[in-house]
């Protein structure tokens, strides 16, 4: 059985259809790059499988489960994440606070718990692992800064924190490298991988930084309109006639500039 | 360590334990002055500092409901549910004030609970014109059906306040009684307020979205908020029934709930004290302009004007400017209020 599989899927926005009867499935221990132009669709199967929309039609499944037109916080609970192509955070909370209310699903207080504090233990120890993912992302030393106060680049890897704060199985990371200098995409591509090979994440990436998507990606599904267009291994998308058209008839789909867009 | 070393230390550490324990302190004292006042106030003030001691508790249940960002307009007609079962309790079961207060809390938050299902759907301004529509159908329910609710002349008759053969009604018991119940009241709240679940509420107000998806329920936490700001309503209103011995739904009305507003929007919603000191600060001025009765709507809606214009944080937004100012040698303060007035005079 495939970790995500996606049935039939279609979402419409009045009269234009974002995702129109996409079929995919991806397997545990993917790094799956979702790549295609601006308006293909990419977000939106993100907030679909998330269940931040409602789909249309079709369904989702994560590990035989059906997800469909269940709420985000009970997919988070079944080990689907997602980030946010925008920079999402608790703005009046500092960094380490920010992961810390992440954990949420694995730190339950009941009313009564709240009052008494009778969770003190518990807290502790999710302080800790919280303090371990902001370690593991590079964001220790500012751990006390409030949230907003970081720099952009800063503020995409605690989106990646706080995910990761809520144990996924699978994470899926929308352009999580967008608007960072090298440096800091190298890290996050550093990053990335490792959640793969050491903390075992399924990982979907959306990403228009080609390098990023090839250096990290064993296999690519292309969407366009909406539909797939493609989907293989990087060798093969690249030298895809079709998927060359989509983007605007670039003759090297690894010409970074066109899809810094 | 040398001498002077060591003086420097303690001074420090004497410093920062003073700032640990200056609220505390602070509190403490509070507490013995409201203690001192139960014996020694005049029967008018008394009476006051009782209408006080409910109203904190309104306050502080409103702005528990506003951390996730739910600003209602009907929390008035909730603490009307609480007054209006503990009366019906009191008059017909018969039963004493220590089991009629939880069970007018548990009645408002069973009314909340009603309430917030459908409100659920809705968010800002469509919640508070929702949740004004919902209080205001209640309030019509208490005015037209008689048995068991008494129309417009309400509930008479309430019987007095007993716990275990106690009379509470006498003004200095009855004061104490709705002073401890206020810090009950007031400290589980607090408590809720700095907990996992506080956060939650707060983290729905940042970002609902993003709340969502790292697994908060957020409609699961915005009716915990909202049903747990009813129940103390709901206390409060036991509270109110019981002082006044009838209740009819005009206790209830518009004008209660803009005076709700008006001492939280004064005070400031994102600190706990924020609401309780826009609720000190406006009773004082209301006992000042007592002369000036006929003006007080428009002295009140002027009020409520400048703060949201020129202090939308409300006064608790002031605490850090004043703790800084105290702080500041008096030269930097100078030129301080030199730079704002320059500024401010290029503004305009
Ligand atoms: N909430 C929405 N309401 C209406 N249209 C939307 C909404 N979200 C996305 N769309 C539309 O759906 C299409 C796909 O958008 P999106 O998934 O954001 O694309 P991508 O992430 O691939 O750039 C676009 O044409 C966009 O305008
Ligand atoms: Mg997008």
């Amino acid at each position: 059985m495939s970790l995500l599989e996606v049935r039939k899927l279609s979402k419409r926005f009045g009269g234009l259809l974002a995702i129109s009867d996409l079929d995919m499935t991806v397997e545990e221990g993917e790094i799956r790059g979702i790549i295609g132009p601006n308006g293909a669709g990419k977000t939106t199967l993100f907030n679909v499988i998330s269940g931040t929309h409602k789909p249309t039609s079709g369904d989702v499944f994560l590990n035989g489960d059906k997800l469909t037109g269940l709420r985000p916080s009970r997919i988070a609970g079944k080990g689907g994440v997602r980030t946010f192509q925008r920079s999402a955070m608790f703005s009046d909370f500092t960094v380490l606070e920010n992961v810390s209310i992440a954990r949420h699903l694995h730190a339950r207080e009941s009313l009564f718990g709240a009052i008494v504090g009778t969770a003190r233990g518990m807290e502790k120890a999710n302080e800790g692992r919280a303090l371990e993912i902001l370690e593991f992302i590079g964001l220790t030393a500012f751990k006390d800064e409030l949230a907003p106060n970081l720099s952009h680049g800063h503020q995409r890897a605690l989106g990646v924190a706080m995910a990761l704060a809520t144990e996924p199985h699978i994470l899926m990371l929308d352009e999580p490298v967008a608007g960072m200098n090298p440096a800091e995409t190298e890290r996050m591509t550093d990053i990335i991988r490792k959640l793969r090979d050491e903390w075992n994440i399924t990982i979907l990436l959306v990403e228009h930084d080609m390098k990023t998507v090839m250096g990290l990606c064993e296999s690519i599904t292309v969407l366009n309109f909406g539909k797939k267009l493609a989907e293989g291994v990087p060798a093969e998308i690249v030298s895809n006639p079709e998927v060359i058209e989509a983007y605007l008839g670039s003759e090297d789909i690894l010409g970074d500039d066109d899809f810094a867009a | 360590m040398s001498a002077p070393e060591e003086v420097a230390n303690t001074g420090l550490a004497s410093a920062t334990a003073l700032r640990r324990f200056a609220p505390l302190l602070l509190l403490a004292a509070v507490l013995a002055v409201l203690c001192v006042l139960g014996f020694e106030l005049r029967p008018y003030h008394r009476e006051l500092a009782i209408v006080f001691f409910i109203n904190v508790i309104m306050v502080t249940s409103y702005r528990l409901i506003t951390t996730t960002g739910d600003w209602s307009f009907a929390h008035v007609v909730l603490m009307g549910a609480g007054s209006y079962g503990a009366a019906l309790i009191a008059k017909h079961a018969g039963l004493p004030f220590g089991v009629v207060v939880p069970m007018a809390g548990i009645t408002a938050a069973i009314v909340g609970a009603a309430f917030i299902i459908p409100l659920l759907r809705t968010a800002g301004f469509g919640f508070f014109i929702a949740s004004f529509a919902m209080g205001e159908l209640v309030r019509l329910i208490w005015v037209k059906v008689q048995f068991p609710f008494g129309g417009t002349r309400g509930i008479i008759n309430i019987p007095s306040p007993e716990i275990v053969g106690l009379r509470l009604s006498p003004p200095v018991p009855f004061y104490f009684t709705c002073f401890i119940v206020m810090l009950a009241a007031v400290f589980i709240m607090w408590r809720l307020d700095r907990s996992r679940i506080g956060n939650a509420w707060k983290s729905i107000h940042s970002d609902d979205l993003l709340a969502e998806c790292v697994g908060i329920d957020v409609a699961r936490y915005r009716s915990l908020a909202f049903i747990t700001g009813a129940f103390f309503a709901g206390i409060a209103g036991a509270l109110l029934a019981y002082r006044m011995g009838s209740i009819d739904p005009r206790n209830f009305d518009l004008t209660t709930m803009i005076y709700l507003i008006i001492w939280v929007v004064v005070g400031g919603t994102t600190t706990f004290w924020g609401p309780i000191v826009g609720l000190v600060v406006v009773t004082i001025a209301f006992e000042w302009s007592r002369p000036l009765l006929e003006w007080r709507p428009l002295m009140f809606g002027g009020v409520l004007i400048f703060f949201l214009i020129f202090l939308p944080g409300g006064l608790e937004s002031l605490f850090p400017k004043v703790g800084n100012a105290l702080r500041t040698p008096p030269g930097q303060q100078f030129q301080r209020l030199r730079t704002w007035f320059t500024t401010f005079a290029s503004r305009t």
